[in-house]
């Protein structure tokens, strides 16, 4: 009788969380604050030195050129942030009595992991909007039509999707809060080592080998390619498989973890 | 309607972490429509046993029947059939009361126009509608007990597991409770509970089981378990913390309640027992004394060989 009801079960703790966001908005007001100081400290702080050395401007990059570089960087960045916010709060979550609750009753168990990952796909919504908001504010242009647009959104929702599967594990694996909040920092630490803030071919070469392959790296770069209206290539088709392979493993891991009775 | 078929049938029930035996076979059978109380000091098991009825913990061994589903292979049924209020509060405290009532009855897969007006009955039936809009965070802890109670309500559980209902409230609120307990008993709920307080086995349950280190010591109803003990106790009431102190050097089998300056001496019931009591009594710090027959502390007590009050969870049997 389960499997009947996990969508409407799922859409029940949707919105329970939905809720929570709303009563509790100071967690996601710092979430959504860290990417855009980091966009107003790469592009004020370091863009008039990084601009010049941006490929194919000749050393004509200005601090703007800067911005639209990085904007994609700090897209997904900000998307690991909520992330990283989902990990705490799946932690938190757990320390409830209410859950206890919710493992005694006749409901689609995975429906109160669902309800965390939907609700944080929501939120990553919401502040991608914002920062993007402030990209263009600060005087990101794009030649970009709204098909690339639509691109775009989508690929953020499903990286969204497939990180916080990531994070929702993370914070059922964490035994404290504190862990909780830990442990997922190198997910908002890995664009810095990737394509997302100054192009690879500047680093050395063991490191540029890893920046090159690491899954963020075939994100942003299609992710760019998108909102600057230039053409997709290979990398849509390794960044999606990345995604899957994340959200699918996620999925598995925490659903195992969720599952598992409770070690009292 | 057959009074007859059991709502809990537990037959062999082990559990054990490692070295230490948590639960060592425990019985029990509770017909439908019956309270039954677990009653048991800290660390006797009563929560385990709720745990594992509840589907929350895998026994290790023994024959399981939950509204007769099986509790480790029909999961969903057993959970479809209980409703369990813990002792730490199961409610959302960022949530309004409505709100959690409603995810309640959302859960429990109701429609719309029922889980709308069920809402609103319960928050009046618990006593609740004042604070229905306000977060759930802010409650007392009487307000939260009812809430919780009110969440395991809603779904129309015919069995509840309700674990220490009562620890920490105030007696007003202890006796709502009971009224609550009460009412779904006359509705033909089966409740299982587990308290420390021996007023509350006796004040509602059917039947009561003794549990001391993981096992059940003495089963019955209240007036059985009684009747078991001789006699009763001579209950002393001192004016002052000296006078109180110095008798109870001299009894050493007494208990003693310093907060209110009463001494508790077992009394076999005998004249010469009583006399004996007021020997060693002097009236310059005795306020009054009463002659009781057993209450469930002496029958615990004659039971355990310790009383019900003292933690007992270190001298669990290997």
């Amino acid at each position: 009788m389960n499997t009947n009801y996990t969508v409407r079960d799922s859409a029940t703790m949707l919105r329970r969380n939905l809720l929570h966001i709303r009563r509790y908005p100071s967690l996601s007001i710092m979430l959504v604050a860290q990417p855009i100081l980091f966009l107003l400290l790469f592009v004020y702080v370091f863009g008039g030195t990084l601009g010049p050395g941006l490929p194919g401007q000749e050393g004509a990059g200005s601090r703007c050129d800067y911005l639209v570089f990085i904007t994609p960087g700090i897209l997904i960045m900000t998307v690991a942030s909520v992330a990283l916010g989902t990990a705490i709060s799946t932690a938190t979550d757990m320390t409830t009595g209410i859950i206890a609750r919710f493992r005694t009753m006749d409901i689609a168990r995975v429906s109160v992991l669902t309800g965390h990952v939907l609700g944080a796909v929501t939120k990553t919504g919401f502040a991608v909007v914002i920062v993007t908001v402030f990209a263009f504010l600060l005087g990101f242009r794009s030649d970009a039509g709204p098909l690339a647009w639509l691109g775009a959104i989508g690929l953020l929702i499903l990286i969204a999707f497939s990180l916080t599967w990531l994070t929702v594990g993370m914070g059922l694996a964490a035994d404290s809060v504190e862990t909780a909040s830990n442990t997922p920092i190198f997910l908002v630490l890995l664009p810095f080592i990737s394509s997302g803030f100054v192009p690879t071919d500047a680093m050395p070469a063991g490191l540029r080998h890893f920046a090159e392959n690491q899954p963020f790296t075939s994100m942003i770069d299609t992710l760019r390619a998108l909102v600057t209206g230039a053409p997709t290539d290979s990398d849509l088709w390794l960044a999606i498989g990345w995604c899957v392979l994340i959200a699918l493993l996620g999925y598995l891991w925490s659903r195992r973890l969720f599952l598992r009775v409770p070690a009292k | 309607m057959t009074a007859t078929k059991p709502a809990i049938e537990v037959a062999g029930l082990t559990k054990s972490y490692g070295d230490h035996t948590v639960l060592d076979g425990v019985d029990l059978t509770v017909p439908e429509g019956t309270v039954y109380a677990l009653l048991g000091p800290n660390g006797a098991g009563k929560t385990t046993i709720v745990n594992i009825l509840s589907t929350l913990l895998t026994p290790d061994d023994g024959e399981i029947r939950i509204a007769g589903f099986e509790v480790r292979r029909e999961h969903a049924g057993v959970r479809a059939a209980i409703g369990v209020t813990g002792q730490f509060s199961a409610i959302d405290e960022l949530l309004t009361g409505r709100e959690n009532l409603r995810l309640m009855a959302d859960l429990a897969h109701l429609d719309r126009a029922t889980a709308t007006t069920d809402v609103t009955v319960m928050l009046e039936r618990f006593d609740l509608v004042d604070a229905a809009d306000r977060r759930a965070q802010t409650y007392s802890g009487g307000m939260k007990r009812r809430l919780d109670l009110a969440m395991t309500l809603i779904a129309r559980p015919r069995l509840i597991f309700l674990d220490e209902p009562t620890s920490g409230l105030d007696p007003r609120s202890r006796r709502d409770l009971w009224a609550i307990v009460r009412e779904q008993v006359a509705n033909g709920v089966t409740v299982l509970l587990t308290t420390q307080y021996l007023d509350e086995a006796d004040q509602l349950a059917d039947r009561i089981g003794v549990l001391d280190g993981g096992r059940l010591v003495a089963e019955g109803t209240a007036a059985e378990l009684k009747r078991r003990v001789s006699g009763g106790h001579v209950s002393v009431q001192f004016t002052d913390a000296a006078g109180l102190t110095a008798s109870a050097a001299a009894y050493p089998e007494a208990t003693t309640d310093a907060e209110a300056l009463t001494l508790k001496m077992p009394n076999d019931g005998s004249i010469a027992g009583l006399r004996r009591v007021l020997d060693g009594l002097d009236d310059d710090n005795v306020a009054g004394l009463k002659v009781e027959s057993a209450d469930l502390d002496d029958v615990f007590l004659a039971l355990t060989g310790h009383a019900a009050e003292a933690p007992a969870s270190e001298e669990i049997p290997a």
